[in-house]
């Protein structure tokens, strides 16, 4: 039994290429796929390993705003959560990194600096991807100029839904050429993709095309990140790991609001991706409101009892 | 003896570190609580609706398989005990219960399903202290679907005419019911359910390591005011199943069990009246072609063969690969196996949990090292096993030859043999090379070859793309030496109707 493995992206050449290496992917199976994220859902996390799970929880936030209301004010506040959350207990870890549209990323790195906190952007006509080529790329541009660290792109559903593989795929690769040293975040927006064929198919294309990340959704349709989206995709990146020795992230986003279902996808990673993906640098929770609970949560282990809302800022 | 085996993503380097360790975040023990079992010191057996002495005053001792300590003293039916219960079950079979309409039947079997989930915590608990099955499996497998049998076949009970039996299809009488220790509740409502939805009266008779989750469950009868008499439960080992099988006052055996001893029964009740439905061992076959979705495939292996320790009749304990994808997925399969949590089966994060019986265990180990001497290769689990109880790390041989008695006998433990084929055909013939025929797998994305699998399998379930999936709805049984008759669904009900 071997468990040697190919060291390197294959190169794809053709959109003949893409499509027979995707369609060589094995189908899922929905029913089974389903029935395995319920029983990992029983996990039972206590004490230290809640504990640690929080923290761990913490730092995978991509604290996130992305509102046509979005003023530089409401960025800076973020900013300060994001570095602090809790500013009167500093072993909390600052979160992964302050997540907003392109006009105000720089903003966002006046607070942040240089900070381990990083500055994420949206861009490529975020959330529909409904623009040229040329317009997302300069969207791109524009948000990396202006300082940030992590581009979060969508993909073109409405390409990868009519088969047109071969565009995907070349937006992927010119967007993460623009992007230069900052990483690339692909957003496949599975809710929209619905099948997990396509969630498999779509992970893989945007692996192969140089993502940095996977990412499931934008938060802003109907469906959101699922435990089956990133079961799927976590599955992937194991998978694409041992093909290539690439190691790529996932980024759950949009509906991720509560301690529980932040350590139910931290379980999905320990048992399906391992260690490897359990730190900020390969797995990360795009959301808002999901920090002043974990926040919460962590209070009430070392407490032993619930606090109020209140006792933690509305950012 | 253990080869260990390294559950990685991947080895970018050759040099043995681990790229990705699954399962590196530790989880905290997460015990469920011993207490709501509430435990009895001794138990009685229960006959005519209540719990009595049994006549020899006899008891015997039921262990926790997963610490060895002992749980409780349990009652052993003598043949006087024995046939008191008959005599009671047929009291009440002419003087009660046939004479009781089918809704008000339905009534009580739907006061017991309610009772059991009310109390399914309890149950739970007990279920797993006594068998040493995952608290998780007991909890939301064993006593659900337990529940789930009753208020099926309390759906039947006044529907007996539209079952496809004659419009007034009776009873046969007193039903002698002979259960095993793999799933102790689940089997005592698989032969209560049907028998007592179509009016027969019962004498139930648990397996010796397994009997208090069937006494709990005659409080259960007890509190659901069933009429006394209509179920009774004896206590007791092979000797007192045997008392069950010869006496003259049952009308029909229900036993679900070993092979060689569902022979024997068979034997005995062949010169007499009685009825005979014998639900037996099992080789059966999960037969993986390589278009399978290959990650819900390696679950369904896993799942078919380590659910419950392996103690299942319909395990799939033989994996048959195509040979274009063994080596793939023979790889997965030992990295998922190595995940497994094994230990502490009342942890909520535990996967595999003890072994039931020192004699369980020691056929296990008996006949798994039959396959090192005849020379497959043995890949084990590299858990640490608890020092006391009994346990059996989940193993999976490969290069297995279908000559191999691995390849061959029931070990009803958590080993897997696995063999390779090269086309559909060669698959079915190894897949039906059994004396066996109780279940089989079918993994393919190809919906056409999945029928065709299936319409020549000779066994009585086959799953595709999923493994040990149970519902009331559905009939279960084997063929062959697997036994014969069926429970569950409309086709269970024939077993205890006169037809």
């Amino acid at each position: 039994m071997s468990f040697g493995v190919a060291s390197a992206v294959p190169s794809i050449t053709s959109e003949t290429e893409l499509r027979a290496r995707l369609s060589g992917l094995s189908g899922v199976d929905a029913v089974g796929l389903e029935a395995r994220c319920a029983k990992l859902a029983t996990r039972s996390l206590k004490k230290a390993t809640k504990l640690t799970a929080i923290d761990l929880a913490i730092s995978m936030v991509d604290l996130t705003t992305l509102e046509g209301a979005d003023t530089p004010e409401r960025v800076r506040s973020l900013c300060a959560k994001a570095l602090r959350p809790d500013p009167r207990d500093l072993t909390v870890p600052s979160v992964a990194a302050v997540c907003v549209y392109p006009d105000l990323v720089a903003h966002a790195r006046t607070v942040l600096g240089d900070s381990s906190v990083a500055v994420a952007s949206v861009a490529t006509a975020f959330p529909s991807g409904r623009a040229s080529m040329a317009v997302k790329l300069l969207d791109v541009a524009d948000a990396v100029d202006a300082g940030a660290h992590e581009i979060d792109m969508v993909i073109d559903r409405g390409a990868f839904l009519s088969g047109r593989l071969g565009h995907v795929f070349e937006e992927i690769v010119a967007v993460k050429e623009t992007c230069g040293a900052a990483h690339l975040k692909v957003i496949l927006e599975t809710g929209e993709l619905v099948t997990y064929d396509n969630i498999r198919r779509a992970s893989w294309l945007a692996m192969l095309a140089g993502a940095d990340f996977i990412k499931t959704s934008t938060g802003k349709v109907s469906v959101n990140a699922t435990p089956q989206a990133a079961l799927v995709m976590l599955e992937a990146a194991r998978d694409f790991a041992e093909a290539t020795g690439q190691l790529v992230g996932v980024k759950v986003a949009g509906g991720v609001r509560t301690t529980k279902d932040a350590l139910r996808y931290l379980v999905l990673v320990n048992e399906t991706a391992g260690s490897a993906w359990l730190t900020p640098e390969r797995f990360r929770f795009g959301a808002s409101s999901l920090l002043n609970d974990l926040l919460m949560q962590r209070l009430k282990q070392r407490r032993g009892s619930y606090v109020r809302a209140d006792e933690f800022s509305g950012d | 003896m253990c080869e260990q085996t390294s559950s990685v993503v991947t080895d970018l380097n050759g040099d043995g570190r681990s790229l990705s360790q699954l399962g590196s975040l530790e989880y905290d023990p997460a015990p469920e609580s011993v207490a709501v079992a509430h435990v009895r010191p001794s138990y009685g057996l229960f006959i005519d609706g209540v719990f009595t002495e049994p006549s020899a005053h006899e008891q015997f001792v039921t262990l926790n398989p997963a610490n060895e300590e002992v749980l409780a003293t349990v009652a052993r039916a003598s043949s006087n005990d024995v046939d008191h219960a008959v005599r009671v079950a047929r009291r009440a079979y002419e003087n009660v219960w046939s004479k009781t309409s089918g809704a008000e039947r339905a009534k009580y079997l739907f006061r017991i399903a309610r009772l059991i989930q009310e109390r399914a915590r309890e149950l739970a608990v007990i279920e797993t202290l006594d068998n040493g099955k995952p608290i998780r499996e007991s909890r939301d497998i064993d006593i659900p679907l337990a529940a789930a049998h009753f208020f099926y076949y309390a759906g039947w009970a006044d529907k007996l005419g539209h079952a496809g039996f004659g419009p007034e299809p009776q009873p046969i009488g007193v039903a002698g019911q002979i259960i095993p220790w793999n799933f102790p509740l689940l089997m005592a409502a698989w032969k209560l359910a049907p028998a007592l939805a179509a009016g027969n009266t019962c004498v139930l008779k648990p397996a010796e390591t397994t009997s208090l989750s069937a006494l709990v469950l005659a409080e259960i009868l007890q509190q659901a005011e069933l009429p006394p008499g209509v179920a009774n439960i004896v206590t007791g080992d092979g000797a007192t199943g045997s008392d069950l099988v010869d006496h003259p006052g049952v009308d029909k055996i229900a036993f679900t069990g070993s092979t060689e001893v569902g022979r024997g029964i068979q034997q005995r009740v062949a010169s007499s009246h009685k009825r005979l439905t014998l639900e037996l061992g099992g080789k059966g076959a999960n037969i993986v072609f390589d278009d399978a979705p290959i990650d819900e495939m390696i679950e369904g292996i896993i799942d078919g063969i380590f659910f419950n320790q392996g103690h299942v009749c319909c395990a799939g304990s033989r994996l048959l690969v195509q040979e274009t994808v063994a080596d793939e997925v023979l790889r997965r399969l030992v990295r998922r196996m190595e995940q497994l949590r094994v230990g502490d089966p009342m942890d909520k994060n535990t996967d595999v949990g003890a072994i039931n019986s020192a004699a369980q265990l020691a056929r296990i180990e008996e006949l798994t090292s039959y396959g090192e001497s005849e020379g497959a290769t043995r890949y084990t689990s590299s858990c640490t096993l608890p020092d006391k109880g009994y346990w059996f790390a989940p193993t999976v041989f490969a290069n297995v030859a279908q000559s191999h008695r691995i390849a061959r006998d029931e070990i009803f433990g958590p080993v897997l043999s696995v063999l390779t084929f090269r086309t559909p055909e060669e698959a079915v013939v190894k897949a039906n090379n059994t004396n066996y025929g109780l279940a089989c797998g079918v993994w393919s994305e190809k919906g056409s070859r999945a029928l065709w699998v299936a319409q020549r399998l000779r066994a009585g379930v086959i799953w595709a793309n999923t493994y040990n999936r149970f519902d009331p709805s559905s009939p279960f049984g084997g063929v062959r030496e697997s036994g014969f008759g069926r429970e569950g669904g409309r086709h269970g009900l024939e077993a205890y109707l006169n037809v």
